[in-house]
């Protein structure tokens, strides 16, 4: 059998990799074999890895999703395939925590913030200098696309508050804090507590400045609810926002998503145990 | 009287509401979340929310950033 582009496929002696792009990956310019370059006239033996790349172009949708399935074994990714996930916030926290579940190919995201991407974000936040003005939820759509072209996302971009945020994410089954004012992050604690009691939660307090990486840490406060950060570190003068520790912070909540979805924490209910 | 902060035992004196306590922490009650008994406190009713012997009381503190 021959692996190509993650799926399997029978082997045939004698075969070129060249012929194998003409079956499985018409156009193919660019041939791995075994995770080296190859020319095109190279023979395939049984067992091989074959990549077939058009330099460029995006996989057919059901390629990358094999892709995806194959990286991340078919059990796993079928998962994550099936959940909601709210990120309230898309700054330093939240675009990183977007990104990396887009990356994995997350079932759907809910992706919420009012405001426009500033010069001053780009030191932390992942948005490019040609989207300064934009509003950071179309920002982030795009980029979060261009990374993943199957994502299902919906964008809110009105102001929350604690007595609005229910209508919008009572149902999601993860909801994960990213938002930069402390008086929000405690109403939207209150919120999944008080109002929202099948959503699992995972918020954030204390990443500024470039304090020990191992203080950051993800503290289960009950089951189902957890809180990212060293708790201490606030941003204001002197200890600013920078990308490398709110990144720290932001990619032990997209961990901590991903290990509730795969039953590997206590949650809230019951809903992927099968 | 005595309370349970954050699973500690904690002896106080001259203290008889949340507010009282989130005063005497030093702690903004905007950027915290109460719960007293299990029961989250909102914080319009901080100043009404009087303390007794062996209440056990969760606060968890937000800072700014994100």
């Amino acid at each position: 059998m021959l692996q190509v582009n993650e799926q399997t496929v029978p082997f045939i002696k004698k075969l070129s990799i060249e012929d194998l792009a003409k079956a499985y990956k018409p156009n193919a310019d660019l041939f791995i074999l075994n995770g080296f370059p190859v020319s095109a006239k190279t023979v395939v033996q049984d067992g091989d890895n074959c990549v077939l790349i058009r330099k460029g172009a995006p996989p057919a949708a059901g390629e990358f999703t094999a892709l995806l399935t194959a990286r991340h074994t078919p059990g796993v990714h079928k998962k994550i395939q099936k959940v909601t996930v709210a990120i309230l916030g898309l700054g330093g926290l939240g675009s990183a925590v977007a990104g990396a579940l887009a990356k994995i190919g997350i079932g759907k995201m809910l992706l919420s913030d009012y405001d426009i991407v500033e010069p001053s974000n780009l030191n932390r936040q992942h948005y490019f200098i040609d989207q300064i003005g934009l509003l950071k939820t179309r920002a982030l759509q795009e980029n979060l696309l261009r990374m993943n072209p199957l994502l299902s996302l919906e964008l809110i971009e009105e102001q929350l508050t604690e007595k609005s945020l229910p209508s919008f994410f009572e149902n999601v089954d993860v909801l994960v804090e990213c938002f930069d004012d402390p008086e929000m992050k405690a109403a939207t604690l209150r919120s999944v507590l008080s109002q929202m009691k099948n959503v699992s939660y995972i918020g954030s307090s204390g990443m500024a400045g470039y304090a020990d990486n191992n203080t950051i840490r993800t503290r289960m406060l009950q089951p189902g609810i957890y809180i990212v950060g060293d708790e201490v570190s606030e941003a204001g003068p002197g200890q600013g926002l920078m990308a490398p520790r709110v990144g720290i912070a932001a990619h032990h909540q997209a961990n901590q998503v991903l290990r509730i979805i795969l039953g590997e924490e206590e949650k809230r209910k019951d809903e992927y145990q099968s | 009287m005595n309370i349970s902060l954050n699973g500690e035992q904690k002896t106080i004196s001259g203290i008889h509401t949340v507010t009282d306590l989130l005063n005497d922490l030093t702690l903004i009650p905007g950027s915290v979340v109460v719960e007293l008994n299990n029961e989250i406190i909102q914080p319009d009713s901080y100043d009404a929310a009087v303390l007794a012997d062996q209440d056990r009381i969760e606060i968890i503190r937000f800072v700014g950033g994100g």
